[in-house]
């Protein structure tokens, strides 16, 4: 089992013939995703790789039975993209793009309000399940198939944390990189429920940032709801306020308290998850939940 | 990007929300030729980003020509919370009998904008929203259909605003909530909003952050970033492409994706050292970037070592290795030790080809650290 995607994923690529796009949807393949088109304006009749464009996801979505949508569409021309996906529609839809204007995603959330669509990102990694599919960026030489869900705000992080658990012997049933910007489709709380609910999943690594509340509101699900025991890590405990470390959404405000390392790690400690000094620790907290 | 106050300012005129007569002055001669124009009282305010200038005494409030040259000659080059003063804005004093705080920002929870009036203006709103909530009144605006006017009616009665001058806050709020959808602000907030004697409004303080990914769409604005940057270093940062922090410590620090770098910062502390920096390079490390980005750590006289960490992911470590090598060998001398820690795919490659003469080779992310707060503590002695 596992969350999100899998063998059956039907997966239109949303930017196919870009560089990235192009690139990306080889790796997909390689490593076994179920591409069945692509989805580019103007392009329609194409292929790449063999795997045939259309002009509209809509058109893509109908001829080839796509269900989930992966988008490498420049972050200018990024939200138009969303709402064709979530007009398709589709399950899931997992946007990597970088850099969309925080208005346009918040016009593209509202709209995500009214439909069934999972969104997860924008600004992230993408969503693997080793040895089955995956869909985004992520490196798939370093995860290996086993029963530790992991979600992240962080790409990098998120690579860390695993290539840990990979070299520990101890594999992941799926990686959700939810994404750093200040408004996302699936948080926290979204990924967590799914892992709980997985029932192959006997642990979760969870790795928040600075900024927002998003870490904290998972603490009190965590609290309140969930069996399967989580470990946590903070990134920006060193972070000074109102400023923006790399991502968008990871930012302490001003004058207050909102959005600190300290506020997020008090929430998960007071909900019983053990926070790690390193990214070491938090594996060593895995590893004693198995 | 933050905009300074005199920027934010002209942009407010421009949209037509009420500010005071003032002028930019550099020198404490065009300080003075600044007040004398515009006429007494005056307040000479410090240009720099940073909250509560007046207690830190970067405003004065000045009756003459003697108190002007004093306060200006106290404020221009003086050093605020950390940050050189420049430049003075020369404003005419407003006199006020009210003072209100109206602002329009993201909420990130929501993922909607919400606009914010309160009675309780002139003082910091953070700590007002966390000490008595209920004293600012929000208003949710739905992204597709923008502010319609009885939101910003309802705000501003909501928040017992007088009823004489409730018509023209509310009206100040519309046009706010306007310049937040025109202009892709993150944040817009007056504070205070003051109310004269007369029962006018002015914006007697402006702060205007724009969203740095929407700048592509808004060339003028994004004219005044350079303008906008506090610090040499980060003004080199926005011309390589870099994500890039300054911070007060000795230990410069370079790696790919935020989430890692910071996490790299965490443990510089951790094991008992201070970051010099956040510098993201983002995916790939070709040899260019990887130049500019010493170049950059290195233009940083605090910085004592350098640690180096990359994880590559889709980027093969190998590769990584050569831009590393590539880019130390055209440094004719390098000048603070360097501390390398390479992971992901092909990371053992990587590691084989890096060249030990001029750089430290450690295996994981916690050896690398400490290493590199090693070296910086002997560089230091």
């Amino acid at each position: 089992m596992s969350i999100l995607v899998d063998n059956d994923s039907r997966v239109v690529v949303q930017g196919i013939t870009g560089g990235e796009g192009k690139f990306h949807t080889r790796q997909m393949v390689e490593y076994g995703t179920n591409v069945v088109a692509g989805a580019v304006p103007g392009k329609g009749g194409q292929e790449v790789d063999g795997i045939p464009v259309y002009d509209t996801v809509d058109r893509a979505a109908r001829e080839e039975n796509a269900d989930t949508s992966v988008v490498f569409v420049p972050p200018a021309f990024a939200a138009d993209a969303l709402f064709e996906a979530l007009d398709a529609p589709l399950d899931l839809v997992v946007a990597i793009t970088e850099g969309i204007p925080q208005q346009d995603m918040s016009k593209v959330y509202r709209k995500l309000r009214e439909t069934d669509t999972q969104l997860v990102g924008p600004n992230c990694p993408g969503v693997i399940t080793p040895g089955q599919a995956k869909l985004g960026i992520l490196p798939g030489n370093i995860f290996e198939s086993g029963n530790v869900g992991l979600v992240s705000r962080s790409g990098t992080l998120t690579y860390q944390v695993v290539d840990n658990l990979t070299k520990r012997g101890i594999g992941q049933t799926t990686a959700v990189g939810i994404g750093g910007d200040p408004i996302i489709g699936t948080d926290f709380v979204d990924a967590l429920e799914m892992f709980e609910n997985d029932p192959d999943t006997k642990a979760i690594a969870m790795c928040g940032e600075i900024g927002g509340e998003d870490e904290e509101e998972a603490a009190r699900y965590i609290g309140e709801y969930m069996d399967t025991p989580v470990a946590g890590f903070i990134a920006g405990r060193t972070a000074p306020p109102g400023k923006r470390m790399g991502h968008a959404g990871a930012i302490v405000s001003g004058g207050g308290g909102t959005g600190t390392a300290e506020s997020k790690i008090d929430a998960l400690n007071d909900a019983g998850v053990p926070v790690g000094d390193t990214p070491e620790e938090v594996v060593d907290h895995i590893e004693g939940f198995l | 990007m933050k905009l300074h106050e005199y920027q934010a300012k002209g942009v407010f005129a421009d949209a037509g929300v009420p500010v005071p007569d003032s002028k930019l002055a550099s020198t404490v001669d065009e300080a003075v030729d600044a007040a004398e124009d515009i006429g007494y009282p005056v307040a000479i305010k410090a240009q720099v980003q940073v909250g509560g200038r007046g207690k830190a005494g970067g405003i004065e409030l000045v009756d003459n020509a003697e108190e002007a040259r004093e306060a200006a000659e106290n404020i221009i080059g003086m050093d605020l919370k950390g940050l050189h003063v420049d430049r003075v804005l020369v404003e005419a004093a407003v006199d006020f009998v009210n003072e209100l705080y109206v602002g329009v920002t993201m909420d990130r929870n929501e993922g909607e904008p919400v606009a914010m009036v309160s009675t309780r203006g002139g003082v910091n709103i953070e700590e007002v929203a966390a000490e008595d909530p209920e004293a600012i009144e929000r208003e949710h605006i739905d992204p597709a259909f923008g502010m319609q006017p009885y939101e910003s009616r309802k705000a501003v009665y909501e928040a017992g605003v007088d009823r004489e001058v409730a018509g023209d806050v509310a009206s100040v709020l519309r046009t706010l909530f306007q310049l937040w959808d025109d202009s892709d602000a993150t944040e817009i907030e007056v504070n205070p909003l003051m109310i004269t004697a007369d029962g006018d409004v002015v914006a007697a303080d402006a702060v205007m952050n724009i969203d740095d990914d929407a700048l592509f769409r808004h060339p003028d604005l994004a004219e005044m970033e350079d303008e906008a940057a506090e610090d040499d270093l980060e003004a080199k940062a926005n011309e390589y492409g870099f994500d890039y922090v300054r911070l007060s410590g000795n230990v410069g620090i370079i790696g790919n994706g935020a989430g890692l770098v910071m996490t790299t910062l965490d443990l510089v502390d951790y094991y008992g050292g201070e970051p010099a920096n956040f510098l993201d390079i983002g995916g790939g490390a070709k040899a260019e970037r990887v130049t500019n980005a010493l170049d950059m750590v290195f233009s940083d006289e605090n910085v004592d070592a350098v640690v180096f960490n990359i994880f590559g992911g889709i980027t093969r470590g190998d590769e990584v290795a050569k831009g590393i090598n590539e880019a130390l060998e055209s440094f004719d001398e390098i000048p603070k030790k360097v501390v390398v820690r390479l992971a992901g795919t092909n990371a053992e490659e990587g590691m084989d080809i890096l060249n030990t003469d001029l750089v430290t080779v450690e295996v994981t992310l916690e050896e690398a650290v400490q290493r590199a707060v090693e070296y910086a503590e002997e560089e230091a002695q």
